[in-house]
């Protein structure tokens, strides 16, 4: 048996820095937390506009993430968008008369479902549908109506709601 | 008439193309064989990694420095340097990681691995070791073409590793971000399948590019100093090009 040439240590050891930087990477830059979710549930929801929503996009209440959006397909009949949810198994206290809404964060950032705690006893369970939702808010959709109403004194009130419903006119 | 034709600069240019793939078949085919020969490709991995980690880990830092410098630049103008931690981690992880580390070693190491297998074409090593039974191949152009294929990604991922420490130095110890907003937002944004593995997939396409190149402008190289000269020099042009254009196709088709 000859003896271990002494390049093998530098050799050993150049692979064990380069695995150690990978798992660095992956544990410490990414968002591994999403992949590692083993347990939770689906709930689903339907909008009427989802804006510019996109699947794994943060699921929120209060703020905090308590899930990603799954799968955003359009259902063929109703012509509204299905968003399928899945919430950690943690959070499985959510009221059944939750509403969800579509958020931006910051002004011009992503954009996230926003769920608003209800006061049911009864909780949401796997494969549950949300009846209350509320449409991602246009801007386009807000400055269309801002000109064509004219003016600050009657878009401000009005605009808000008319974009939950999209045939709405632009009247009041 | 014939002569001229055959001396055309395209075709040449195109039968070069077509023996670096038949080349690339036999180096392949001689990988199983090269297995034996263990020894041979720790040196190598030796020689092309962890030889290549200082230079690495340096550009690395100084990289990961620079952009957060510049990126925290363009970001004040839009207001939004709370995304310098993203901005500076996606363009390493998917972009610069790969592609410098790439550039980096086809010039530290595989200029040399021309230079060395042009030596031994020149001074008839090669020829030796076919006349002693041992397959030229599978003893000197194998090990060194699978050393390139698995130093690559663990220099690109150590380049990576010191280019964020880098960007972290510049943006939160001199710039005074604050260093919550700088992990949180790239931790939630960085994903570790389409940003992290894609980079590396990249990686090791351009380590067997990389060595692929070195090995077969050695192997080809006219047995004259001038030619080994010649060959070294097509190594790091043709390893740049080759890097460059095969990063935009693989970009395009993972994005």
């Amino acid at each position: 048996m000859n003896p271990r040439p002494s390049y093998a240590i530098g050799t050993g050891l150049f692979i064990l820095l380069g695995f150690a930087a990978l798992a660095y990477l992956a544990t410490q830059t990414t968002s591994v937390a999403n992949i590692h979710r083993g347990n939770s549930y689906l709930i689903k929801a339907r909008f009427q506009n989802i804006g510019q929503l996109k699947e794994r996009a943060p699921v929120k209440i209060a703020g905090v993430r308590i899930g990603d959006v799954q799968s955003i397909a359009l259902e063929p009949q109703r012509m509204d968008a299905l968003v399928v949810m899945s919430i950690d198994k943690r959070y499985n206290d959510i009221p059944d008369d939750s509403s969800a809404a579509i958020f931006t964060s910051g002004l011009l950032g992503d954009q996230y479902v926003g769920i608003e705690p209800g006061g049911s006893p009864t909780f949401l369970k796997n494969g549950d549908e949300m009846v209350l939702t509320q449409s991602a808010m246009s801007i386009e959709n807000l400055i269309g109506k801002f000109l064509v109403n004219g003016g600050p004194k009657s878009s401000g009130t009005d605009a808000a709601p008319a974009s939950a419903t999209p045939p709405a006119s632009g009247k009041p | 008439m014939s002569t001229n034709l055959r001396r055309h600069w395209m075709l040449q240019g195109i039968a070069s193309i077509g023996e670096c793939g038949l080349f690339f078949v036999a180096v392949l085919g001689a990988v199983p064989k090269s297995l034996r020969y263990w020894r041979e490709l720790a040196r190598q991995i030796w020689f092309v990694g962890a030889m290549s980690l200082v230079i690495v880990m340096t550009c690395g830092l100084f990289v990961g420095m620079v952009l957060a410098l510049q990126l925290y630049y363009t970001l004040s103008i839009f207001g939004g340097t709370a995304a310098l931690g993203t901005v500076v981690a996606l363009s390493l992880f998917r972009e610069l990681g790969p592609v410098v580390t790439a550039l980096l070693v086809a010039g530290r190491a595989g200029t040399a691995v021309t230079a060395e297998i042009g030596l031994m074409r020149a001074t008839d090593q090669l020829d030796a070791m076919s006349m002693m039974a041992v397959d030229p191949l599978a003893y000197v152009a194998s090990p060194r073409f699978l050393a390139g294929l698995v130093a690559m990604p663990l220099l690109a991922c150590v380049f990576n590793a010191m280019g964020i420490f880098g960007g972290h130095l510049v943006g939160v110890s001199w710039l005074g971000l604050d260093n919550g907003t700088f992990w949180g937002n790239m931790t939630s944004t960085v994903d570790l399948h389409k940003d992290v593995l894609d980079g590396l997939y990249k990686s090791v396409v351009f380590g067997g590019v990389v060595s692929l190149i070195a090995v077969f402008q050695g192997y080809t190289a006219p047995p004259t100093s001038e030619g080994v000269a010649y060959s070294t020099t097509r190594t790091v042009v043709f390893s740049s090009i080759v890097i460059l254009a095969v990063d935009f196709v693989m970009t395009a088709f993972m994005t």
